[in-house]
């Protein structure tokens, strides 16, 4: 197979070679311990400080507002964990979207399990938070409200500084999951008024396995990891320094080159959606047409299924992925096309293009080209196709 | 996470398509789990003489189904009722264990076939 085609970058991303030369020296020549005095050690820690100054910088944070974790999935534990039990004295709820990322759903089951009320929001058919929902559900019970800036699966990008409006109004603190959205929309902390944000590195072309908390000023949280007191005692272990300083590269190149990548990533998307749906009938974009990532598009094909989609795909060097129950590991269809509405029969059809560095207009025209063929296919083959899609 | 043989059956499914002149056919499953199918049979001296199947799922829903028809076509009706989903999974090299029961749908499809003949003959 000579052709590659990945546009699953949602799932994961190719590291800029830049941040890999960035990281490079962190293993094999400066592998000091930042707690360590001596040159060495100075020189690791100095590495960390510039990494806090790029992931700062991306969000317009202040360094000392960032902590450096393994990944997504650990901030956003310490975020929501951390910030609704620092605040139990007072209250006892949480609020979050029904289009959060599977790892704040289930953190906030783990709240439940503690004996906190979680309510979850609704959104529209095209994803977007019902904000007069919202405004229903927090309460002066409420501790912390969790909205995504925009979900990953279907790119719908939400209204961040009105949920955090509304949340402070009622003394609650607010966080957002930007793990999707950072690199590619601005977002700024302070513009925005979120207390805590979750960001990943591979999100943003740098290595896997790092990740982010920002942690406003003054907001409070328990630390989850226990040991030496590293990143202000809030995430303790020896810091992962060549992962850091990666992460700190990417966030760095992200904001330079965001606004000529998200420009040519919407031209790329925008003929995607637009030839996808014209090649193929019985075919319907999922989430909102223009409020959404610029990176993301995500088609549903009435018929077939999405994991038969994605496998016909791979023989044809296309790696995408799908909403489908049949490719997860709970054999339920994606929860956030269900909270646009969508029937179950409709959520197994859903495939998911995430766009990158790594794609170009070919690619897009080569896709086009190719779906009508892999769709018919799997279309004759089944026994829901009318007659005339046959 | 797939078997070469699962991955063959996928993209080279045996005998998929609807049989015209079918003596019976047997559907299961459902969109909303995302599998469905249905196995369409002829019969010629209580023999499975040909067999069908069109289906709408997942790759292990498809190849299970192509791997049935295989398994079916030439047998008794009586040998056919014992083709079970464990053979199935067994003559594709095995299943991931989460495709187990949701998609090795394709024995039940070929068992409701035979019985609507069945019963279809014994009212004549």
């Amino acid at each position: 197979m000579s052709l590659k085609v990945y546009m699953d970058n949602g799932a994961g991303r190719p590291v800029d070679p830049r941040v890999l030369d960035a990281m490079k020296p962190y293993f094999t020549e400066h592998y000091g311990n930042p707690a360590s005095f001596h040159s060495e050690g100075f020189k690791a820690l100095e590495a960390l400080k510039m990494a806090r100054g790029g992931v700062a910088e991306l969000i317009d944070g202040d360094p000392s507002e960032i902590v450096f974790t393994s990944g997504a999935t650990e901030a956003s534990n310490l975020a929501l964990l951390g910030a609704a039990q620092r605040s139990r004295k007072k209250g006892g709820k949480v609020v979050r979207s029904a289009v959060e990322h599977i790892s704040v759903i289930n953190i906030c089951k783990e709240l439940s399990r503690e004996g906190f009320e979680i309510a979850e929001c609704p959104v529209d058919e095209t994803g977007v938070l019902l904000l007069g929902e919202l405004e229903k559900l927090v309460d002066d019970d409420t501790v912390l409200v969790s909205v995504i800036a925009a979900n990953g699966e279907i790119g719908t990008l939400q209204p961040v500084k009105e949920a955090a409006e509304l949340a402070h109004s009622h003394g609650a603190l607010f966080h957002t999951d930007a793990t999707a959205a950072a690199g590619q929309i601005l977002l700024d902390v302070k513009e925005l008024g979120v207390d805590l944000m979750t960001l990943s590195s591979n999100d943003v072309y740098g290595p896997k396995g790092v990740g982010a908390l920002y942690i406003g000023r003054g907001v409070r949280v328990k630390p989850h990891m226990i040991g030496g007191g590293q990143e202000n005692g809030l995430r303790s272990g020896t810091e992962n320094v060549p992962g850091v300083v990666g992460m700190g590269e990417a966030a760095r190149l992200a904001k330079q080159e965001m606004d000529a990548e998200s420009t040519r990533l919407t031209a790329l998307r925008d003929r995607l959606i637009e030839g996808a749906l014209a090649a193929n009938p019985e075919s319907y974009l999922n989430g909102h047409p223009t409020k959404r990532l610029p990176n993301n598009a995500n088609i549903r094909f009435s018929y077939v299924e999405g994991e038969s989609l994605v496998l016909s795909l791979d023989e044809l060097g296309v790696q995408v992925s799908t909403g489908s129950a049949c490719a997860a590991k709970t054999l339920e269809p994606s929860h956030t096309l269900l909270a646009c509405g969508l029937k179950h029969e409709e959520a197994h059809g859903s495939l998911v293009f995430t766009l990158g560095k790594n794609n170009n207009r070919d690619q897009v025209e080569y896709v086009i080209k190719e779906l009508p063929g892999v769709v018919g296919r799997l279309r004759a083959m089944s026994p829901l196709t009318p007659e005339e899609l046959r | 996470m797939y078997s070469e043989k699962v991955l063959d059956h996928f993209k080279n499914p045996r005998n998929v398509g609807e049989l015209k002149d079918a003596d019976a056919e047997g559907t299961v499953g459902n969109p909303v789990c995302g599998d469905m199918m249905t196995m369409y049979i002829k019969v010629k001296d209580d023999r499975i003489e040909d067999v069908k199947f069109k289906t709408f799922g997942c790759g292990a829903a498809i190849a299970t189904s192509s791997m049935t028809t295989e398994l079916a076509k030439g047998k008794t009706l009586d040998e056919a009722m014992k083709i079970t989903r464990a053979d199935v999974a067994e003559a594709l090299d095995g299943l991931p264990p989460v495709k187990m029961h949701c998609s090795n749908l394709a024995a039940d499809a070929l068992h409701e076939a035979i019985k609507s003949y069945k019963e279809k003959s014994t009212k004549k």
